[in-house]
């Protein structure tokens, strides 16, 4: 399975993050999925004319496109000359290689949120006009248009994430070769819902202080960060914590809040990231599928059930009173 | 006769980066760079929360994320006057260097080396073991330093959460605690990748390497093995082709001082290295410039970063490239390893450099011995971390302050500056690694550092992506993404 891989708006973290699969040898990984790179930009021996070559032959049918990757955003400005990047040594926009690219390949896939969505590029004013493949911050459409579908059968992928993780690519792309991937694994975002049909808060070691909503009060602190610290991992949709990053971590465990980066608009959440909004004191995200007076009403009972030793860990950068030891073995 | 060539789009640099070159007599006469891509990070800033900075300027850039979120915490910080505990100063340390030397291996197995596995150099009575080790995807040690890169990023896993872009680095220290197992566990992960740089990078202990003092040493140690380990293959090759006499950089090189310990000193000094007088200065960041004369933004005037200004101009007149040109002291300077190695005085880069100055050979020499030295380092702030003791200082920002961040990036000396008025982000300007080295002609005409690095490089007949072009970019281990930003 021939692969592309293009970077337009974006940091190329993606790429980075996909050295670090979890692999003692990466490039036999990929060759034993069946994965041929036909170039990568962090990778491959060609440069220059080498390259514009190995574009313009998958563009006229030369070479066989079957998955075309596209990390970053889609930089459409200025006034839709998508000018904000110029592909280097061509003189031709990046969003029109990746027009004429998307239009001969089997499948597209955006590597990242900003590829998927817009993504951080996309903050604020977004001066670059950047959008993803097929989606405009939630807004279906972005380049390629929301009736798109690859010549494949499939709209684009969308690996999103800010870096996406390692796993969430290799899984992808190992499914396509494999012809084990299927509209029905796509989430209603378009996301592999291997990932996506998870949340953040599932198998968050801050369990315990969620349940009781314990909450931390400052970086470093232990407790639950959904109160106070801006924390979404009730509702971003991702398995972080259960297919943990760089071996053991997670934004969580790395003692700060998800916010909620494979969800598109995370770059603009209307408030400060590292502060929880509130109304008369409630959070205004509560978790996803949860009635907001069940919620108000477990957690009143919950911070009244408390235990020391969980209320005083939550707001300590070490566990300051441990689980008390007793005799469970009669019980 | 004489000849336009542009070339790109370069891969194994970070970004996208064109050079267009003029060429007489089979060489460069003159070179014009070209950031392609433009994003603005500097606008997107302004308006925002301050501490939105911590979310938004790590996605500047996938490789240096944390360099990059080291700069903007040490300039909130430096706005609030927060001060960090000896645990927060070890941790972003062993953060920091977690990834410039993830991004020195980077570098060398998989952006540099590559290129000596290409068919121009069949004949060379190196090739067949550069393309058994490092010919690109398919290298034995380029493949097991994507694998020893992949461990040794876990260090970044347990004081991160994850890399790139963590948000664990705060102003007032870090928000992930150590606990003592923990340290454990990390001191074994950099025994593994110091197993790894002794056994396939160096050949040799690590503290060998640091130690050489002069390229005579050098020399000996070199010939006494020569294809032991890859730092001794570098050398076979780089003398055969004489990679010292490709891109000479402008003699001036500049270091913000890297890894700041906890009573304010850094563990690599910082100084500008001047090779006429053969000794460092002292920086002064006050006489920093960015001129936008060439580039596709508005202004006329040379402005100091904390007054700087960012607003794309497109057809702009004389502008060629997305990036500014920094100028210290209205001069152009070269900033990286090589920098750091010569501002801090470590003896062998600074003989290699006195003798034929900073080039494709003593760049990439400069990064090889910088991980020899820094890696001993790491195990020295894991044993002073103290399990229990704070890793956080709580601070408050007040509602109109102003503040700087500099640090050293793997490509070089990192600055930002931050004014914030009413609580909020009112300017916010970065000046990255290469924009120093990659930085066009400024209002005087004067060419950046790779534009006249790359003067005089040799061009081959039919040559369409010139390889010493190729070794001269890559030396210089550019980040676009981050130049312009």
């Amino acid at each position: 399975m021939n692969v592309l891989w293009l970077q337009s708006g974006g940091c190329g973290g993606c790429s980075m993050s996909l050295l670090c699969a979890d692999t003692a040898d990466f490039p036999a990984m990929l060759k034993s999925g069946g994965i041929d790179l036909l170039w990568h930009p962090s990778l491959s021996l060609a440069s220059g004319r080498e390259l514009v070559a190995l574009l313009e032959d998958c563009r006229d049918g030369r070479t066989r496109l079957d998955v075309l990757c596209i990390e970053g955003s889609l930089l459409r400005g200025p006034n839709g000359t998508g000018r904000f990047h110029v592909l280097a040594g061509t003189g031709v926009p990046m969003i029109d290689w990746v027009s004429a690219l998307a239009a001969v390949a089997t499948h597209v896939v955006a590597v990242g949120s900003c590829a998927a969505w817009g993504g951080i590029t996309a903050t604020g004013p977004n001066i670059t006009d950047a959008c993803g493949l097929q989606y405009d911050g939630d807004r279906p459409g972005g380049l390629l248009g929301a009736d798109f579908v690859a010549r494949g059968g499939l709209p684009v992928i969308n690996v999103a994430g800010c870096p996406t993780h390692p796993g969430w690519v290799v899984d992808t792309l190992m499914a396509l070769a494999a012809k084990l991937f299927v509209a029905d694994d796509l989430d209603p975002l378009n996301r592999p819902r291997f990932y996506a049909d998870q949340l953040v808060h599932h198998g968050c070691t801050r369990n315990e202080y969620y349940e009781f909503k314990a909450s931390a009060e400052k970086p470093s602190d232990l407790g639950c960060m959904m109160e106070n610290m801006g924390c979404k991992g009730t509702q971003a949709h991702a398995d972080c914590n259960t297919r943990l990053w760089n071996g053991e971590g997670s934004c969580t465990r790395g003692g700060y809040a998800c916010i909620s980066c494979t969800e598109p608009g995370f770059q603009d959440p209307g408030h400060a990231f590292h502060q929880t909004p509130k109304l008369a004191g409630i959070p205004i995200g509560l978790p996803t599928d949860m009635p907001k007076a069940w919620f108000v009403a477990l957690a009143s009972l919950s911070k009244s059930a408390t235990p020391k030793r969980v209320k005083s860990n939550a707001t300590a950068d070490h566990v300051v009173v441990a689980p008390a030891v007793r005799k469970t073995r009669l019980k | 006769m004489s000849q336009r060539l542009i070339v790109g789009p370069f891969n194994r640099v970070e970004g996208d980066l064109e050079v267009q070159l003029d060429i007489a007599d089979g060489r460069v006469t003159q070179a014009r760079v070209n950031a392609t891509m433009y994003r603005g990070f500097e606008q997107m800033l302004a308006g925002r929360a301050p501490l939105d900075a911590l979310v938004i300027v790590p996605r500047i850039c996938g490789i240096c994320s944390v360099s990059q979120s080291v700069a903007a915490a040490r300039a909130i910080a430096d706005a609030s006057g927060v001060t960090v505990p000896p645990n927060g100063v070890h941790t972003i340390n062993l953060m920091l260097a977690c990834e410039n030397l993830a991004d020195h291996l980077s570098h060398f197995y998989l952006f540099f080396m590559p290129d000596f596995a290409r068919p121009v150099y069949a004949q060379r009575p190196w090739f067949a073991e550069a393309t058994r080790r490092f010919a690109a995807l398919a290298g034995e040690h380029a493949r097991a330093a994507v694998a020893a890169r992949q461990r040794w990023f876990e260090i970044m896993g347990t004081l991160g959460g994850k890399w790139p872009h963590t948000l664990s680095i705060q102003p007032g220290g870090s928000a992930r605690a150590v606990e003592a197992a923990e340290r454990i566990r990390l001191l074994a992960k950099v025994r593994e990748f110091r197993a790894f740089l002794e056994t396939t990078t160096f050949g040799a202990p690590l503290e060998e390497i640091a130690a050489l003092d002069s390229e005579a040493a050098l020399q000996r140690w070199h010939a006494a093995d020569p294809l032991r380990g890859d730092l001794r293959l570098f050398l076979t090759l780089a003398a055969d082709l004489k990679l010292e006499t490709l891109g000479r950089g402008p003699g001036r090189t500049l270091s913000f001082g890297a890894y700041r310990q906890p009573d304010g000193s850094h563990a690599l000094a910082d100084g500008v290295w001047n090779e006429s007088l053969g000794r460092v200065q002292p920086v002064d960041t006050g006489a920093i410039r960015e001129d936008a004369t060439h580039a596709w933004l508005a202004g006329d005037e040379a402005l100091h970063p904390s007054e700087g200004l960012t607003a794309p101009m497109l057809d702009k007149p004389g502008g060629y490239t997305w990036n500014k040109a920094p100028r210290l002291s209205g001069e152009v300077v070269e900033t990286g390893a090589i920098a750091r190695q010569l501002a801090s005085g470590q003896p062998l880069i600074r003989d290699a450099v006195a003798r034929c100055g900073a080039n494709v050979y003593t760049r990439v020499l400069a990064r090889l011995v910088e991980l020899a030295r820094v890696l001993p380092m790491t195990e020295q702030w894991l044993t002073a971390l103290a399990p229990r003791e704070p890793f956080f200082h709580a601070d408050r920002l007040p509602a109109d302050a102003d503040g700087v961040g500099l640090t050293e990036a793997a490509r070089g000396a990192l600055g930002h500056w931050v004014s914030v008025r009413h609580g909020r982000i009112e300017r916010y300007q970065i000046v990255a690694p290469t924009s120093w080295n990659f930085s066009p002609r400024d209002a005087s005409g004067t060419p950046g550092a790779l534009e006249a690095a790359l003067e005089g490089a040799p061009v081959q007949p039919g040559e369409d992506t010139p390889v010493a072009v190729q070794h001269i970019v890559r030396s210089f281990d550019p980040c676009m993404v981050c130049t312009v930003h």
